[in-house]
């Protein structure tokens, strides 16, 4: 339990509050606190003297110009954290309750043993819609869309580093899932499971419901993994100053853990979809087997997501626990360094689990018991998360009483359940029996039900105030929703454990009387109605008019840390100045702590040219590096949103033209939003951020967040591509002879020149900085040139390799991979290309320079990853087909 | 809104009841283990030493259960002392990581070694049947020295002998279980999956499709009927003979119209000229239990509104309605085929 030199002993417990509203904003129970002795660089103390009212108040009003929110119909330009934030959180409700009237309109047809309420193919489109809204549109949003509005604010920060990539990821959400969502009105929803096995969603769905699943979740998919890098960049790099690692909110590091599994996760299921999309759309034979594909390595990459997918949705739950449980318990959490390290552990295991769902394919039965064993493993960092809490409940005081921390006793009691019956599930005998059977159903919803929906439930008792502007949620109503969600969901979901062991399978649309399931699915029935009951309680109380009721006051539940500082009613710069941190609860421990963020003694209490700015620190130690100016309210993003949403949507009905036309009006809207938003030259180069210190306002390179944001994406975009190479190598594990005898490779001659080529021009682009910052412009044009040559040439070559050879991606898996694999890196020097070419008309236009260079450095770095790409592309379709034949 | 942190008691009685409320609900639910279809009740070694392992899993996992929700109420709920935090910690340790890395590796080793014996092939020489996953009916062949003996829907099985499956499918991936003699193997195109099971007790089950194949998922269902040796290779030679002759002249009747209708294009009635591959085979449906899979029971009514009515029985089934046909000749043709035993 090594917590580091400033770990808390016991704690400081605040003072027990009796709700005294009169309490003044700064009046927070304050203790005081040794400081560590040893001074860190940069550990700066707030000035000893508040600036003067005159001085304050001209701060405060040029901050609310540069931060106020737009009014009127301009209000949906806003980019801004809490906005957006706020609405993501709405949408993703509104999904969830969406969800739950069709998890309703299944236990009406399932409350009788051949029901005639709805029919086969609707029920199959409702369960199919169901689990995929749940999981899609819901349990992963909502933890995006929660930590975009609260994340900042956690981290004292005024806002995340790219607001309009956030602005972005909710516009095309909204719209996938409206797209999504409504098929169903129109009898024309997907109904192939939210696990959409071929070759039952390739040769027997001719509809377009599995064209709605692919594309209209693809997009969504692209939102969060939009999302996950704004957050991870924003954990990393807005941190205040001071706050090392080891001092972060637990939640930061669940973001952290959650953002990199989302990065990892998504783009297998992304790869997959495109394998199943060119196989509906165009015949490519992926998922085959006459012609050579294999359904299997569609539940590879689909679990390779999906199992990841469900700590993806656990752990920000936890991440809620970790902030609630210690507030309530008034102490630090117990074992910081053990949950962190339990999160992170989690997250790894988690990926190597996929194959528990897929124990009944046929499997050796070595491989049965290897991952039978890593799936019960999980269990253990789960375990250790669950008892740091209860021990951290234990070291503090019984302070179980009010409905947020009801939710978490009801979160721990069910989750545990749910995680038990998961490790009989991961015991491979019993999972022949129980697999696609009610007991999964069962156990499924204990632990998402109980570990994901109970902790949120709590947490917006919890938070609620900070997102309502000083409101806060009954705790009458908070109980009585308790009751019911609790006693509701045991009813209904308890009972399914035996209806499986019975026999029931899973996805079932009715079932034959007398099969011993009558009773069992009515009584299911029956809770379902008192689990929406509850929900319905909860959602009223959410949404009722609170007008007359009062504001509570600050920090209303005395906790520890930055998000409580915000202010009641909020205001839209978020703190008054970002603080100097030297605790993992300031507000417990640093003394007048409060009183200095409100007056403006730290850092950046100011914005005199009337910009939105927030401070960029280091990554592991948190020491101010920039200033950072982050952009302001625009509808570029929602535009942007809007065309890229038709590109997909479009393609679903193969309406080629319009896709393609609406798919050009998005690039060009996103160059546009780059070309006025990102990496603007500055008027001076660097700024007085407060305390003595002086920061630069532009940074390029491995200090500035683009560089990260990149970075980050790029490892998506590395795991998606990878992910298709593992296909091409599935397919020769599962072939006699891969690649087969008759079939055509492709050109290699043309595959070296190509790929030759295409590391030309990542050559040229490195050349192309260096000349750039050596303010060399005609050697950097001529460099820019010749990239922007040799990429195409290296594309046309790249393209040319396969299609000289004839090959024919619609008669066999070998070329329709070798296409993609092809295209796919075709696509990527296309748009690496894009990039240089806007270097090149930034340079023109003097919105790039040899200082201020951002943008080429940003593009180098997508050129060294495509590199890598190319050059795997390169030697998998040229060398593979030789070493294959020397390979047993 | 006068609430706040400390005024709300919910009792520790309440929680009481509720924990009594959730027990006696798995009591109502435990109260039946019985059924054709049940893992619940065993036939066969497979199934009984899975739902052996089931009962020491739940027993386990309700005293940690017990204790764990235990130890949640009297942090949050119970007025109690603060503990020490180097005594919690022993908490972290002991029931984070020691206690589940004894439990799940006790677990593990039981688990692992149940595995061998489900995933061993049947010793060779033993009874194979073929058994091919269609949307949404069964295709029976058994595999004997004298050739194929193909039906559909139902599968007889000698009591006490192993039996090997070959699981394929020509369509979408289906999922071959019988609860009661052990747990289900999918059936996936371009592959060929194996599984061995035995019954150790002669009776009636139910099988069923455990993998979501389509519209009518919910009606790709078998019977199973395991039967001493003797009986089962009377019955197997039975199968292998050709379709009787009608009896009466009302079955004559129908065997003319089932081959007028084209019944033949899709169905084989072995001995005349119905030779169709793509639906199941009919040479001795009156012998089986039930119809359509395991829809419904097999008499004359039944046979009948299967023919005219079979698109709302099954969703999207392939065989079209004969809903054109007369009742008269309706009933010819189900009284025929009733008597195909």
């Amino acid at each position: 339990m090594s917590d580091g030199p400033d770990s808390h002993g016991p704690g400081p417990i605040p003072e027990e509050r009796d709700g005294d509203p009169n309490r003044e904003a700064g009046g927070l129970p304050e203790r005081h606190r040794v400081r560590p002795e040893r001074e860190r660089p940069g550990d700066v103390d707030p000035l000893p003297e508040a600036p003067p009212k005159e001085v304050r108040e001209g701060q405060e009003r040029r901050l609310m110009n540069a931060w106020r929110t737009p009014k009127g119909w301009r209000y949906w330009s806003a980019v801004n954290n809490s906005e957006v934030g706020l609405w993501y959180t709405l949408a993703a409700f509104a999904f969830f309750l969406f969800g739950g009237v069709l998890a309703l309109l299944m236990r009406v047809q399932l409350a009788f043993p051949e029901n005639d309420f709805l029919s086969a193919d609707r029920y199959n489109q409702v369960f199919t819609l169901h689990g995929s809204v749940m999981m899609f549109l819901f349990a992963v949003p909502i933890f995006e869309a929660f930590s975009i509005l609260i994340l900042p604010q956690m981290l004292g920060a005024r806002d995340l580093p790219f607001p309009r990539l956030s602005a972005f990821g909710f516009w095309c959400y909204l719209i996938g899932g409206t797209f999504v969502c409504g098929s169903i009105f129109f009898d024309a929803a997907p109904k192939g499971g939210w696990f959409m096995y071929p070759p039952m969603t390739t040769d027997y769905q001719p509809g377009v419901g599995a064209d709605i699943w692919l594309l209209g979740l693809s997009f969504i998919e692209i939102a969060s993994i939009a999302a996950a890098v704004e957050l991870i960049v924003g954990a990393l790099k807005c941190r205040p100053p001071g706050m090392r690692v080891n001092l972060m909110p637990l939640y930061s590091w669940y973001i952290l853990v959650v953002g990199a599994m989302i990065l990892f996760a998504f783009p297998p299921l992304i790869a997959g979809d495109i394998l199943l999309e060119m196989e509906r759309a165009f015949d490519w034979p992926f998922f085959d087997p006459a012609r050579g594909g294999d359904p299997v390595l569609w539940q590879h990459l689909f679990w390779i997501f999906g199992h990841p997918e469900v700590y993806i949705v656990f752990l920000p739950s936890v991440a809620l626990m970790a902030m609630i449980v210690p507030t309530f318990a008034r102490t630090p959490i117990v074992g910081y360094s053990w949950v962190v390290l339990a999160a992170v552990g989690t997250g790894f295991l988690s990926f190597g689990l996929w194959v528990h769902h897929m124990f009944t394919i046929g499997l050796p039965g070595v491989s049965i018991g290897i991952f039978s064993a890593a799936s019960m493993a999980v269990a253990i960092p789960t375990g250790v998360q669950l008892f740091c809490f209860l021990a951290t409940l234990l070291v503090g005081k019984a302070a179980g009483r009010s409905a947020a921390m009801l939710f978490i006793l009801a979160s721990l009691v069910t989750f545990v359940a749910g995680g038990l019956t998961g490790v009989m599930v991961a015991v491979a005998p019993f999972d022949f029996q129980a697999h696609d059977t009610y007991f999964v159903v069962g156990h499924l919803h204990y632990v998402l039900v109980g570990g994901t929906i109970f902790p949120i439930v709590g947490g917006f008792y919890y938070f609620y105030p900070l997102a309502s502007g000083g409101k806060r949620l009954s705790e009458r109503l908070g109980r009585i929703a308790f009751w019911l969600l609790l006693i509701g969901f045991n009813v209904t979901f308890l009972p399914m454990h035996w209806s499986g062991l019975r026999g029931m399978p899973r996805r079932v649309y009715t079932y034959p009387a007398g099969l011993g399931v009558d009773t069992l699915n009515l009584i299911s029935s029956c809770g379902a109605f008192l689990l929406a009951a509850g929900f319905l309680v909860f959602v009223w109380d959410v949404l009722r008019p609170k007008g007359k009721e009062p504001t509570v006051p600050r920090n209303l539940w005395n906790a520890g840390t930055l998000e409580w500082l915000a202010e009641i009613p909020d205001r839209p710069w978020g703190v008054r100045s970002i603080p100097e941190i030297d605790s993992r609860y300031p507000l417990w421990d640093q003394p007048n702590f409060v009183r200095d963020v409100d007056e403006g003694r730290f850092y950046v209490p100011d914005a005199k040219e009337e910009l939105r700015e927030t401070l960029v620190t280091s990554v592991i130690d948190a020491q101010p590096q920039q200033c950072l100016r982050v952009p302001g309210p625009s509808f570029l993003p929602a535009l942007a949103a809007l065309f890229t949403g038709g590109l997909f949507i479009f393609a679903t009905y193969h309406w080629w033209w319009w896709a393609g036309g609406s798919g050009l009006l998005g690039l060009g809207t996103i160059l546009v939003w780059l070309w006025t938003g990102a990496a603007r030259i500055p008027e001076k180069e660097s700024k007085d951020v407060g305390l003595g210190l002086t920061l630069p306002i532009y940074l390029s390179g491995p200090q500035a967040v683009g560089w990260w944001a990149m970075t980050i994406t790029m490892i998506g975009d590395m795991t998606a591509f990878i992910s298709l190479v593992f296909g091409y190598l599935f397919y020769w594990t599962v072939h006699p002879e891969f690649p087969p005898a008759g079939l055509a490779d492709p050109d290699r001659l043309l595959l070296l020149i190509g790929g030759g080529a295409s590391i030309a021009a990542w050559g040229a682009t490195l050349l192309a900085r260096r000349w750039n910052r050596q303010d060399r412009a005609a050697a950097f044009y001529i460099a820019a040139g010749a990239a922007v040559s040799l990429a195409l040439g290296g594309a046309a070559a790249l393209t040319a390799a396969p299609w000289r050879a004839g090959l024919d991606p619609t008669e066999h898996v070998y070329p329709a991979i070798v296409w993609v694999l092809a295209g796919w890196t075709v696509l990527h020097v296309l748009t690496g290309v894009i990039m240089q070419l806007y270097c090149v008309a930034r340079r023109l236009a003097g919105r790039m320079t040899a200082r201020y260079d951002a943008d080429l450095c940003n593009v180098t770095l997508y050129w060294h990853f495509l590199a890598l790409t190319v050059a795997i592309t390169t030697a998998t379709l040229a060398g593979f087909p030789l070493l294959a034949g020397t390979l047993p | 809104m006068t609430d706040r942190p400390g005024q709300v008691r919910p009792p520790a009685t309440r929680l009481g009841a509720m924990a009594g409320a959730v027990g006696l609900l798995s009591a109502v639910g435990m109260i039946g283990c019985r059924g054709t279809q049940s893992a619940l009740d065993p036939a066969g070694p497979a199934a009984a030493g899975v739902l052996s392992l089931f009962w020491w899993m739940l027993g386990g996992g309700v005293l940690i259960w017990l204790a764990v929700a235990g130890l949640a109420l009297y942090a949050i709920v119970i007025e109690r002392p603060q503990h020490e935090p180097t005594a919690t910690r022993w908490w972290v340790i002991g029931g984070g990581v020691v206690a589940p890395t004894v439990i799940l590796t006790v677990l593990l080793i039981y688990g692992l070694q149940l595995i061998p014996p489900l995933v061993r092939d049947a010793p060779p020489g033993s009874l194979t049947v073929e058994v091919d996953g269609v949307r949404w009916w069964w295709r029976v062949r058994y595999l004997t020295p004298d050739g194929p003996v193909e039906t559909a829907n139902e599968i007889r099985l000698p009591v006490d002998e192993p039996v090997q499956f070959l699981l394929r499918s020509d369509d979408v991936i289906h999922s071959f279980w019988i609860p009661a003699l052990g747990g289900k193997m999918d059936m996936i195109p371009g592959r060929e999956n194996r599984l061995a099971l035995t019954a150790d007790r002669a009776g009636t089950f139910r099988g069923a499709c455990a993998e979501y194949c389509g519209a009518s998922h919910a009606l790709m269902n078998f019977d199973v009927q395991t039967l001493p040796r003797q009986e089962f290779d009377a019955w197997l030679a039975a199968q292998r003979a050709p379709a009787v002759e009608p009896e009466t002249e009302l079955g004559a009747a129908g065997a003319r119209l089932f081959l007028q209708s084209g019944c033949g294009a899709c169905h084989a009635v072995r001995g005349t000229a119905a030779d169709g591959g793509v639906g199941p085979d009919l040479t001795h449906l009156g012998g089986r239990r039930t119809i359509g899979a395991g829809m419904l029971p097999n008499d004359v009514e039944a046979l009948r509104r299967w023919i005219r009515d079979v698109d709302e029985l099954k969703p999207d089934v392939d065989m079209p309605a004969f809903d054109h046909l007369s009742e008269e000749e309706l009933r010819a043709i189900a009284v025929y085929l009733k008597g195909l035993k």
